[in-house]
């Protein structure tokens, strides 16, 4: 059975489209990652699942529960945890997990076992203000309160923004255990190495979705022809690159730049061309495209 | 790249009561340099940076920034910089150009100067439209190219960039970093902290903080040949590990 149906969601903000026709299946027990920028209409599309705000058209059902008509029995099944820091600054950590349990009618004691491996890290701090607490701290903490009521689906708007690699691993560690559990995931990020992590994603962009498929598949869609440069003076590179003939389209991708060559790309040309400009140790081969080529080629369409 | 150090660390230290926060830190930077300084949340790096733009006392040590003492000349150091950061830079009720106004008008810049410059910055920004909006109604990353460009407005000699790219898009993030190429390439000296380890392959030195101290410190090559690695995210994984620190 799906966890969450949803068709044809529209929503407006004045002249603004927020979303345009959004539908998409999640299975339950599914990692659903939502990729796209800032002002895609993740954070409205979240909203209305959680119902928070209606949608202007379209129709949404999440755990078999109508999002207008049966809100209420919805609210009790949806873990939420909002972009923005949402606890309550001046109350400590394990004030914080009380309250939010107490109003879903629980106690921490009773799903304990539930936050238990993430709560560990954040016991020898549970007297502090959750205001100073630093941001990997935080974002555990908002996890545990988005769980503390055992929820059957959880939504996930952007947890690891501003937080370190190595919390980021962590943090997705846990979210693959809270997998296990049978706990259903929808989560939003800016980072293409989560989006890998996931069952299936959505790439979302001017409030539509784009592509909705596994990150293989994805990948394994992209057709363009991608190449890989590389050479002692990487700084100048990509305006050389992109100032090449064929060149369609370039970007920096880590120790490397990538491009697009359009028809009559000729790669030993761009060779000697580079060698011209004084470029040295030109390393330059194809490349296969990860999750961040398709969603670079998403964005410049 | 200038040969000119424009930063200069030495043995910079903050304690907050028993708390050491940063631990004896040394490093130099020189002008035009894109320096990455990196670290774990927690690691220390707000804390070195407050001191650096004169914002924090160190406990001991000393440090200059543009040729200026950070405990003394605190002052002097803050009209020479720029600084932004994720969590704030701009006046969220103020139009796009009442925001470069004040911030121009902090620095000390005149009337004529920013009138010129401002239309000159919404030109090359393709914001001339948005002139007159909230900065509260633009899409975060085009708030983050804005805040960039109002933080060396004044032509620091150094700007100091906190987290600039939180939560921006991979699209978007590249459009940023060449507006710290550019500046770089203008002779502003950029020193940068960041989560995203493909951005640390961008700069030209990085340094990683584990605990309060700078752990390692070279080119984003000399340090994945030494930590045989892949890449830069490969580097931070083997050298965070190592923290004993819980944040």
């Amino acid at each position: 059975m799906n966890a969450v149906t949803v068709e044809n969601i529209t929503k407006r903000y004045g002249d603004t489209v927020a979303l345009n026709g959004v539908s998409f299946e999640v299975g339950t027990g599914e990692l659903f990652g939502i990729i796209g920028p800032d002002g895609a209409g993740k954070t409205s599309l979240f909203r209305i699942i959680a119902t928070l705000i209606l949608a202007d058209s379209g129709t949404a059902n999440i755990l078999g529960f109508d999002v207008v008509q049966d809100y209420k029995e919805l609210r009790k099944r949806i873990g939420y945890m909002p972009g923005r820091f949402s606890l309550y600054q001046d109350l400590t950590v394990e004030e914080n997990l009380s309250f939010f349990a107490s109003v879903f009618g629980t106690t921490p004691e009773e799903n304990y076992h539930l936050v238990e491996g993430i709560y560990k890290f954040l016991e020898p701090f549970k007297k502090r203000r959750a205001g100073k607490l630093s941001g990997g701290m935080k974002q555990k903490l908002a996890l545990c309160c988005a769980l503390i009521h055992k929820p059957d689906i959880l939504y996930l708007d952007e947890p690891t923004t501003g937080v370190d690699p190595v919390s980021r691993k962590e943090f997705w560690e846990m979210l693959k255990q809270l997998q296990q559990e049978g706990i259903t995931i929808i989560v939003s990020t800016p980072y293409m190495d989560e989006a890998n992590l996931c069952d299936r994603i959505a790439l979302i962009k001017e409030g539509r979705f784009m592509q909705i498929d596994t990150p293989q598949r994805i990948r394994e869609g992209y057709s363009a022809p991608l190449w890989v440069v590389q050479t002692d003076r990487m700084h100048r590179l990509l305006g050389d690159v992109r100032a090449f003939g064929g060149v369609e389209y370039g970007y920096a991708f880590g120790e490397a730049h990538h491009f697009i060559a359009g028809e009559g790309f000729d790669p030993e040309g761009l060779k000697t061309y580079l060698r011209g400009l004084g470029h040295g140790n030109i390393v330059l081969h194809r490349g296969e495209a990860t999750i961040e080529d398709c969603y670079m080629l998403l964005a410049k369409q | 790249m200038g040969e000119e150090i424009v930063i200069h660390a030495e043995e910079l230290t903050k304690t907050f009561g028993t708390f050491t926060a940063v631990d004896h830190i040394s490093f130099d930077v020189r002008q035009g340099e894109v320096f990455g300084f990196l670290g774990a949340n927690g690691a220390g790096k707000t804390t070195a940076m407050r001191m650096l733009c004169g914002l924090s006392k160190p406990t001991s040590g000393i440090g200059t920034v543009a040729g200026y003492d950070i405990v003394r000349q605190s002052e002097k150091i803050k009209r020479n910089i720029g600084y932004m950061s994720q969590k704030f830079s701009l006046y969220e009720d103020l139009r796009v150009w009442e925001n470069i106004r004040l911030y121009a008008g902090i620095y000390g810049m005149r009337d004529r100067e920013i009138a010129d410059k401002t239309d000159a910055l919404l030109e090359r920004l393709h914001f001339t439209r948005e002139r007159n909006t909230m900065v509260r109604s633009l899409p975060l990353g085009w708030k983050q190219k804005l805040a960039f460009s109002v933080s060396i407005f004044h032509d620091p000699a150094i700007v100091f960039l906190d987290e600039p790219t939180g939560g921006v898009d991979p699209y978007t993030r590249r459009q940023f970093w060449e507006m710290i190429y550019e500046a770089a390439d203008r002779g502003i000296t950029v020193f940068v902290t960041t989560h995203y380890m493909d951005e640390a392959e961008y700069c030209d030195r990085v340094s990683i903080m584990v605990d309060g101290c700078i752990e390692v410190l070279d080119t984003p090559r000399n340090l994945k040949e030494r930590f045989e690695a892949r890449s830069m995210d490969e580097v931070f994984h083997s050298l965070a590990r190592k923290a004993k620190r819980t944040e």
